[in-house]
């Protein structure tokens, strides 16, 4: 077993609402507010004006061991943040303590001391040793650098006349070659275009071979599944998940989307109206047990279970399939014959649409529900928003759509297609 | 830490021994530096270490300044001599009538140039310094490093451009007939104070600052006024003597008249420099500990 090289012991952080909000304080206002909270203190006999502060974090326990990449996953202000600014020694804690081994090198934001009126290679300088490399490392890697950024024919150029991008890859390729101990990365990857993104990924599972011990914070799920061996959950500034990636990840989603692989609707409240009521919704495996993450390759199936509370209509399920972007991935209804146009008697039905494996892109699903008569015209009769939610997993080496490919690959669907390559005489013959 | 020899031993690599109790499992983490941080109400934490570990940034961020201060500028490090030589040339002309022989040994040119060199040297490191943290938030709120850096930055780069200014001292001397004396020894000595007294005055209004933007609105007048209270553009010997000790309590004095003594090679007068001497360290070793105490709340309301 590796050693323990960070250890958070019961971790808070408070926040004073009001200092959040007002820009700065002036002698005036703190003179006042002095006074103030002084003869309220006097009047109540403690020192902690709840209304007043904000718990950031609230006791906050975590181990990790060398080597370990540890994933942060929670909503906006959940404390993520926060707890990577403590560990970065940026802020202090308000209440507990937090022991580190190692050098810490942190991300949390890219081209951190940039200065726009310097050139390419002296804010490769600059950065580095705000990022806390020495002159001799930075010397030594700066070609590399320089290459990984491709950038050769502009560092000589002020970086103001840098576009975004060109910035962006600057700045990560002196951050790519940071080879801290520990490495503290808050969302970093989300900049940049495809390739580059791409290009990062490897560079982080290379420091992952060398043993580093990585905190990383990000929205983008799978990559949290992929690359993490163990990940924390915040909600709300405490721990309340801890473990392998894709329960944690579960968790979260089950959280934030109030659906899971699972939905049941009970009594009065289920969404219908006289002639149908939802009973319940969920996402199958190919062995038929409710899942919460499925592999890309392998077929699924989501369910509907509903009532029929009023004989003698044609009804037609519908699942409607968004991504977390929001982005609507397909429709699809019942088109089978067994009860296309066909009055269906009062009972209870389960219907359920089978996906093909190597369909979608890997990511997170939200699926709507809902049941609707077609003929002789259109009417919704029950609709359910977000009824259930689920993790598409893509892992690189294996029959799919992403073959050895580890970096992102945008698009909403991942079709494993027939490719075909032919050693041609004429492309020989050419040269 | 829960681990046992049952755990540590079962299918490591090689290259690390299988530590044979628990202690030992930290064997591996000998050599790393080491952080505990802890809560707020823990007191000040000093972290002595950590400027050593990072005094290459303190040389990146003064180089940083210079760089930037001058960039996209038609005349560059010249306006380091252009300043305080059109102010010299502005109070010869003003103030020599009134001053009379003004700089007693000291040819009043010369004399003012050289005490506005190292004023403008100290309230330029100061008020850039008060500056420097708010004008780094994205430093201060995304990355570790010692941030008395940041104000030192600014007085490390004043210390270049009063390098530079110091060059026009030579021809001067040379037009006035003032001599090399063995004093001249003693010049870096008065730099050294003079830089002393910035970093302390620079980092105190720096911390504040991040608290209390009222500074910025005060401190180009305080200094204003500092000046006028301070020998730079006038010898000691035009204040009449009831007041000279509140002249001398000014630490700025002693490093002035010291400063264009060594220069001179006239004699020193050991008792106005005795107060810089004495008040220097004592400021600075003050100075730190306000920044530091205020340092770890920087991110949080800066």
């Amino acid at each position: 077993m590796e050693p323990v090289v960070v250890r958070v012991e019961n971790v808070s952080k408070r926040y004073r609402i009001g200092a959040l909000h007002p820009a700065y304080q002036t002698f005036r206002e703190a003179l006042v507010e002095a006074v103030a909270s002084r003869l309220k203190r006097l009047g109540r006999g403690d020192d902690d004006d709840g209304a007043a502060t904000l718990w950031a974090l609230d006791g906050v326990s975590l181990e990790v061991r060398r080597g370990e990449i540890l994933g942060i996953v929670g909503r906006n202000g959940a404390g993520k943040s926060t707890l990577l600014k403590i560990l970065s020694r940026i802020t202090r804690p308000s209440r507990g303590s937090v022991e580190i081994y190692g050098r810490v090198g942190s991300l949390l934001e890219v081209g951190t001391g940039f200065h726009p009126d310097l050139t390419g290679r002296e804010n490769i300088f600059l950065n580095g040793a705000i990022l806390g490399m020495r002159k001799a490392e930075i010397k030594e890697k700066f070609d590399e650098i320089v290459a990984f950024s491709e950038l050769e024919r502009f560092v000589e150029t002020p970086v103001k006349f840098y576009s975004s991008g060109m910035y962006v890859r600057l700045a990560f390729s002196v951050a790519a070659h940071l080879e801290p101990e520990i490495l503290i990365m808050d969302e970093v990857l989300a900049v940049g275009d495809m390739a580059f993104q791409q290009k990062c990924l490897d560079k982080m599972n290379e420091v992952r071979r060398q043993g580093r011990t990585i905190f990383f914070v990000s929205h983008n799920l799978p990559a949290v599944t992929r690359l993490c061996k163990r990940a924390v959950l915040l909600d709300g500034g405490r721990l309340v998940a801890e473990g392998p990636p894709q329960e944690v990840v579960n968790r979260y989603l089950s959280g934030s989307w109030k659906a899971g692989a699972e939905r049941v609707w009970e009594g009065a409240d289920a969404p219908g109206d006289a002639v149908v009521r939802l009973r319940g919704a969920r996402v199958l495996d190919g062995r038929g047990e409710p899942a919460a993450a499925l592999d890309v390759r392998r077929p699924f199936s989501v369910e509907v279970t509903y009532d029929v509370l009023e004989g003698g209509h044609a009804l037609t399920p519908a699942f409607e399939f968004f991504n977390d972007e929001g982005t609507e991935v397909f429709t699809t209804h019942d088109t089978g014959e067994a009860w296309r146009r066909r009055p269906r008697p009062r009972g209870r039905y389960a219907s359920a649409v089978r996906v093909p494996g190597n369909l979608l892109a890997e990511g997170t699903l939200i699926a709507h529900v809902s049941v609707m008569s077609h003929f002789p015209s259109t009417i919704l009769h029950a609709r359910a928003k977000n009824a259930v939610a689920f993790q598409v997993l893509d892992e690189p080496g294996g029959v799919s759509a992403r073959g050895d490919y580890a970096g992102p690959m945008p698009g909403v669907v991942r079709p494993l297609l027939e490719w075909d390559t032919r050693a041609d005489e004429t492309v020989d013959g050419r040269q | 830490m829960s681990s046992k020899t049952s755990e540590t031993t079962e299918g490591r690599p090689v290259e690390e021994a299988a530590p044979a109790e628990a202690e030992d499992v930290r064997a591996p983490l000998a050599g790393l530096p080491h952080a505990l941080i802890r809560a707020e109400g823990a007191g000040v934490q000093f972290n002595l270490r950590d400027l050593w570990a990072y005094r290459e940034l303190l040389y990146f961020l003064t180089w940083r300044d210079i760089k930037v201060r001058y960039k996209q500028t038609l005349m560059g490090v010249a306006w380091v001599i252009i300043q305080p030589l059109m102010l010299m040339v502005v109070f010869t002309l003003v103030f020599n009538r009134f001053v009379g022989a003004g700089g007693g040994a000291i040819p009043y040119p010369l004399f003012a140039y050289a005490g506005l060199l190292l004023w403008t040297f100290f309230s330029v490191s100061v008020s850039s310094g008060m500056n420097s943290l708010i004008g780094n938030t994205s430093l201060v709120t995304k990355v570790y490093f010692p941030r008395v850096f940041i104000p030192a930055a600014a007085v490390g780069a004043g210390l270049v451009d009063l390098s530079v200014g110091a060059v026009l001292l030579v021809p001067l001397g040379a037009y006035y007939g003032v001599g090399v004396s063995p004093a001249l020894l003693l010049l870096p000595g008065f730099v050294l104070l003079a830089a002393a007294l910035a970093l302390s005055v620079g980092m105190m209004v720096a911390a504040l600052t991040v608290r209390y933007r009222d500074l910025r609105h005060a401190l180009p007048f305080l200094l204003q006024l500092w000046m006028f209270a301070s020998p730079v553009i006038y010898p000691v010997g035009v204040v009449p003597e009831r007041w000279r000790w509140l002249l001398a309590a000014n630490p700025m004095t002693g490093v002035l008249e010291g400063f264009r003594a060594s220069l001179a090679g006239t004699p020193l007068d050991w008792g106005l420099v005795a107060v810089p001497l004495a008040a220097a360290p004592l400021l600075l070793a003050i100075a730190f500990y306000v920044f530091r105490s205020l340092e770890d709340t920087f991110a949080d309301i800066i």
